[in-house]
Parts: structure tokens; C-alpha cells; sequence
């Protein structure tokens, strides 16, 4: 599922008319060689097999996928449906079904891409256009809180979460432990999953923002300023707009990654039903019933429509030459 | 309602920088003027224009649009309307909404903003364009649009930063002659950047020229021409450039190449060194029986003009003398050229003129 996302990290820059370059054509010319065309194929094809297997083994018969390889199938082919059927209605052995976990998943995936868009194109505008002393070191900073790794952070997060957190007397996070026992307010609600996820994603979210909006022509932003423009309303009716290929690319990424993601979910929502993701129902499904191969494929392929979707749906921001027009290069 | 514009000592010091990029400037630009600021790159045209936009800070000395000081108030308050080199259009915004976009930050009514988008198009001949985006615009009706988006404005100044230079020639000229209508027709003052001194010539009711930061002249196009302060207005201005000649102060004139220009003797005694600089207009230096020598050594057919390049014999002063004549010099030929009307300049200094 992770293939999707590592294909969109790369952002199309803000196209502009002098980007033309000989380097583009001459890559063009060279990934549109027959041989390349060949290796791109061959590539494909090793890459999708998984994927296929999967597919496959999700619609073959419980007896069938434990005892023989998916391959099989061909030979013998044998369709049935029951398998997804028994992972969404929970079935005999199944409880709850996937259907809560896939409605919390998108609880938890969708406020986290949002966050962290909204704060991140603010800061990016912020540290890309107000002129400020200072700019370019808060920059490098957050740019160089990318190397803490995530598995680092996951625990004093918890803490903070369960006990709140105080630098000597003055509270920064205050503690939200219910009068009396050892449960915090937060435990199961989405908060603390949002707020971990959000903070995971703002440094990567402000540096991509960042570069691309700082690309953005100035002759723009002074132009919008004459006709009577405040910061807000140059970032709000102006870089907005223009940046929608770069907050739509990072936007894909995130809700995939806070989709797929598992560790973050079981560390801050534990496994409490109610607001665990689709990846750790997925994870019980191993764990608990044993190698149930035929019902682990069906609740992933269930999974893996979400992102499809998302996908494709939002590929068609990517439009290029969004700054035509605008100034004479 | 349009205003004047003053400029009040106002010099510019970047930070870091040694020499100012705009030093002392006093100029008052008139209700309903059309003034161009004109000079060679890096004088400090484009950054003074900007300084009364508010996109570059003031190191020292003040700013007035009408009687207001604007020295330390933001861009989006001064109610000036820019015209950018590169047009600066919002491309994801239709012709109509690039008009409208200031109007609408103004809180102005909708039914207002429409009648003044309409008008605008109209006067700019853009009717048919108002619902296309800016990328499906030629380069003359970008520039258009930028016009109609500093019109429907009604500001009390109109800056504009070398507003043709991205228009191919012929359609540089004939969108000169509409901006410089449109600005008397709208009386709007307006302050107009070039490097092109045709450009200022034939639009300012007076240019002002710049070098290195400093002011040099304002003044008609005519007076400018006719009355330069100094040996870089007298050079800047005119096409080709006036001829200047190092010339050594002898008893009665000044000589050069071995002849004695006479030049009357008050003139000289103004003369801050043993030299002087000789001005003369490449039409007022003819082809002539007698006179200073000229080694030829370029000839330009223009049609209605032949321009005639040359040197000095002892080849230290390069000249450019204008030929009425059907028959023009060969490359390698020695004339004769004929001053008729001149000017004076000191060798030192600021070059000021003194005839």
C-alpha cells in the first residue's frame, strides 16, 4: 500500500515559463527510448504481483488459501465472496466486523491531513513572505526537526497525554487525568492521535510548502499588496490558489500515511474499538485468529480502496502551467 | 481624486551597502503630470518608483502623495495603483476578476465594480476578453489588462515600471502613444520608469533623468534636450548621443585635433581645468569643404538620415556627424565636419555645462 505514496513525494514545482529547460526535454527523450519502456514494464509487473496474489487469495476459499499457494488458483479456480463478506459483517468469529475500524480510520486520517495543511501553509507563507528577522533560522530549524525520529517522540508524547507536561511550575500541557483515577480525558477520543500526527507532519508539510510557495513570483505578492492587500488576504486569494498543486501532493501523502499507519495508532489509541484504525484491526485479525490468510487479504484489499480513491480523485490538482500567464518570463 | 507627489531629501541606503542607490532626492511631481524617470540601469529609476509604492523602505527624507506623508505607511494604504514590467497578473483569476480584485478588497458595491470593470474593458478594448485567464492573452493585452487593473482603481497616483519593455517594437510605439493619451484623458498624475529615452521623450510632460542614485535634471523634454545640465544629460538623452570632445582651452576657443574652436571667453574662464568638454548634436555636426578633420570609419544608411562614424585624426575623439547628402563617405575616407551649434561642459567634476 506504501507504493502509492513514496510515488507522490515529488512535487511539481510552480512551473514557471522559464523553467523550460533543455534538462526536462533531454530526460524525456531518454525515459521514452523503447528500452526504457521495457525495464519500466518489467519493473510493473514484478511490482503488482504481490498486490494480484493478494487479490487473489482474498477471493478463494478459506480450505483452499490456508493449504496452497495462490498461484494455484489458476488451475483450479474457485470464487467465492464469503470472505468478505465474513470481514465486514464480523460473521461468526470475526466480532465487530472491519466496518467501525474503517469509519475510524477515516476519523482519525482525514482531520490529520487537515491540521497540519492548515498550520503548515500558514507557517510556510509566514516564514516564505512576511519579512522577519529570524525567518531563515526558524526555518533551518524545523527543516533539521526532521531527523527526530518518530519511535523517538512516542513515548514522552504519551506521557504528556497521561500526565500532562510542566517546565518547573509553568504547565505546557496541562495534566488531564479525571479527578481521582489514573484515566485521562483524552483516552479513547481521536485527539491525541490527531495531535500526534499532525505534529509528525509539520516539518515535512512547512519545508515542501515553503519551497514551493517561495517560488511564487514576488511581482505577485508586491502587485497584491498595491491593490490594498494585507498579508492574509495575499495568502488567503493569492498564494492559496497558486500552491494547490503542492497542498494537494502533500495532502494525498499524509492521509496515506496516517491511513497505513499503525505504530502511532496502537500507541495513543490502544486497542480500544472504538477508536482504533482499519491497521489495527487488520493486525488482531493475524494475531488473535492465527494465519487466517483468506481474511487478512479481504480486509486489506478492503483497506486499500481507500487510497485509490483518494489517489485518483485528487490527481487532477496536479495540473501544471497553474502560473501562465501571470508574469513575462 | 488624483494628488501630487513629493519626494523630500529621500535617499536609500541598503543595509550593508556603501553607496546610496537613491541619494537626496527632491522632486515634486504635479497634480495630473505626467513625469518619466529616465536613466541607465542601476540609477535608481525603479527603486524610487518603488519607494512611492511602499515596496521599498526609506532610509532617510520623506514621501508626500497630496498633502499626506506616506514615509512610513504600508503599501495597501498609499491608493496607488502599479503597472509592473511583467504585468504581475493573478493567473488563476479571470481578466474581469484581475480588475476587480482591488475593488473588491475596497468593499466597493458590486454593481459599482461591474460598471467600472465594463468601463475599463471598454476603453482598453478588452470587452471580449474580460472571462478569458491571463494565459489565454497576448503579450499586448496582458500588458492591457495590467492598464485596466491600475485604471479601475481611480487612484490618486499611477506608477508605472517600464510597462512596454516586454512589448515587441512596433507595438511599443503604438501603445506609447495610448498610454500617453489615456493618462491625459484620465488626468490621473502619473510617474512612468524607463530606461528608453524615446520612451521619455515622447510621453512626459517632464523627465527627470537619474545617475547613480542622484537627480541630474527635470525638465521638459524640450528644455532637456536644448538646455542639458551636464555632459551625461546632454549624452543621455538624444539618439545618437551627442558628440563630446576633449578639448585643451587655448587663447580665444578650445582646440582639438588641431583645430581652434572659438568660444567666447567668459564661457572659458568658467572652465574649472585646462581642458573643457565640446559638445556638438550628431545633426548639428555636418559634412563640410573645411573644417576639423574625421576619419570615417562606420557608415549608417537609415534612409531619411545617414549617420556618419568617425575619429579624430590624432584619435582621441570619437564623433557621429549627420549627412544630408545624396552622396555619403566611403569607410576610410577624411571629411571635413562643421560644428554649427555647441556646447560647453567642464572637463571635471559633476561636468556641468557652462555654454
Amino acid at each position: 500500500m506504501s507504493v502509492e505514496a513514496s510515488e507522490i513525494v515529488i512535487l511539481p514545482g510552480p512551473e514557471l515559463p522559464e523553467e523550460k529547460s533543455g534538462i526536462k526535454e533531454s530526460a524525456r527523450r531518454k525515459l521514452s527510448s523503447p528500452w526504457a519502456v521495457v525495464v519500466v514494464v518489467f519493473i510493473t509487473v514484478i511490482w503488482t504481483i504481490p498486490t494480484v496474489g493478494l487479490l487473489v487469495t482474498s477471493f478463494r476459499p478459506a480450505a483452499d488459501a490456508q493449504n496452497t499457494g495462490w498461484w494455484t488458483f489458476f488451475r483450479n479456480p474457485a470464487v467465492t465472496f464469503s470472505n468478505y463478506a465474513e470481514v465486514i459483517t464480523g460473521g461468526t468469529t470475526m466480532g465487530t466486523g472491519i466496518m467501525p475500524y474503517f469509519f475510524n480510520s477515516f476519523a482519525i486520517a482525514i482531520p490529520a491531513a487537515i491540521f497540519p495543511l492548515i498550520l503548515a501553509s500558514m507557517a510556510a507563507y509566514a516564514i516564505a513572505w512576511v519579512p522577519f528577522k529570524g525567518a531563515v533560522w526558524i526555518f533551518f530549524g524545523i527543516f533539521a526537526l526532521q531527523v527526530v525520529p518518530l519511535q523517538m517522540a512516542l513515548l514522552p508524547l504519551l506521557q504528556m497525554f497521561n500526565l500532562g507536561w510542566s517546565i518547573g511550575d509553568i504547565p505546557i500541557f496541562p495534566d488531564l487525568n479525571k479527578p481521582g483515577s489514573q484515566q485521562s480525558l483524552l483516552a479513547g477520543t481521536y485527539i491525541p492521535l490527531w495531535i500526534a500526527h499532525t505534529m509528525f507532519a509539520l516539518p515535512l508539510a512547512i519545508f515542501l510548502l515553503h519551497n514551493f510557495m517561495a517560488q511564487l513570483p514576488r511581482d505577485l505578492m508586491e502587485a497584491a499588496r498595491v491593490d490594498g492587500a494585507g498579508h492574509f488576504l495575499i495568502f488567503r486569494k493569492i498564494v492559496l490558489p497558486l500552491s494547490i498543486p503542492a497542498i494537494a501532493s502533500f495532502a494525498i501523502f499524509q492521509f496515506l500515511w496516517v491511513w497505513n499507519d499503525l505504530l502511532v495508532a496502537i500507541t495513543f489509541a490502544g486497542g480500544t474499538p472504538d477508536v482504533a484504525p482499519i491497521t489495527s484491526y487488520l493486525a488482531t485479525i493475524k494475531g488473535s485468529y492465527g494465519a487466517q490468510l483468506h481474511l487478512i487479504t479481504a480486509g486489506a484489499f478492503i483497506a486499500i480502496i481507500v487510497p485509490l480513491i483518494v489517489f485518483f480523485s485528487l490527481q487532477r490538482f496536479f495540473v501544471r502551467g497553474l502560473l501562465a500567464g501571470s508574469v513575462k518570463g | 481624486m488624483t494628488e501630487s507627489v513629493r519626494f523630500e531629501d529621500v535617499s536609500l541606503l541598503y543595509p550593508g551597502g556603501t553607496v546610496p542607490a537613491v541619494s537626496h532626492l527632491n522632486l515634486t511631481i504635479e497634480k495630473g503630470e505626467f513625469l518619466v524617470l529616465v536613466g541607465p540601469s542601476g540609477c535608481g529609476k525603479s527603486t524610487s518608483l518603488r519607494m512611492v509604492a511602499g515596496l521599498e523602505p526609506i532610509s532617510d527624507g520623506k514621501i508626500f502623495i497630496g498633502d499626506r506623508d506616506v514615509t512610513n505607511v504600508a503599501a495597501k494604504d498609499r491608493d496607488i495603483a502599479m503597472v509592473f514590467q511583467n504585468y504581475a497578473l493573478y493567473p488563476h483569476m479571470s481578466v474581469g476578476e484581475n480588475m476587480a480584485f482591488a475593488l473588491k478588497i475596497q468593499k466597493v458595491p458590486k454593481e459599482e465594480i461591474a460598471r467600472r470593470v465594463q468601463e475599463a474593458a471598454k476603453l482598453l478594448d478588452l470587452t471580449e476578453y474580460v472571462d478569458r485567464k491571463p494565459k489565454a492573452l497576448s503579450g499586448g493585452q496582458r500588458q492591457r489588462v495590467a492598464m485596466g487593473r491600475a485604471i479601475v482603481r481611480e487612484p490618486h497616483v499611477f506608477l508605472m515600471d517600464e510597462p512596454l519593455s516586454n512589448l515587441d517594437a512596433k507595438l511599443r510605439v503604438q501603445t506609447r502613444t495610448q498610454i500617453a493619451a489615456l493618462q491625459k484623458r484620465l488626468g490621473t498624475t502619473t510617474i512612468y520608469v524607463t530606461h528608453d529615452q524615446v520612451e521619455a521623450m515622447t510621453m512626459g510632460d517632464r523627465v527627470a533623468v537619474l545617475k547613480d542614485g542622484i537627480l541630474q535634471q527635470v525638465d521638459t523634454p524640450r528644455k532637456l534636450y536644448d538646455e542639458p545640465a551636464n555632459a551625461f544629460v546632454a549624452t543621455f538623452i538624444g539618439s545618437p548621443s551627442m558628440n563630446i570632445i576633449h578639448a585643451k582651452v587655448v587663447d580665444g576657443g578650445a582646440e582639438f585635433g588641431g583645430t581652434v574652436l572659438p568660444i567666447e571667453r567668459e564661457v572659458l574662464a568658467k572652465a574649472d581645468s585646462d581642458h573643457v568638454l565640446v559638445g556638438v548634436r550628431p545633426e548639428d555636426l555636418n559634412l563640410a569643404e573645411s573644417g576639423p578633420e574625421m576619419k570615417v570609419t562606420l557608415v549608417e544608411e537609415l534612409g531619411a538620415d545617414t549617420f556618419v562614424y568617425g575619429t579624430t585624426p590624432d584619435g582621441v575623439n570619437e564623433l557621429v556627424a549627420r549627412s544630408r547628402g545624396f552622396t555619403s563617405p566611403r569607410v576610410g575616407d577624411t571629411v571635413h565636419v562643421d560644428p554649427q551649434r555647441t556646447y560647453v561642459f567642464t572637463a571635471t567634476g559633476t561636468q556641468a555645462r557652462i555654454k
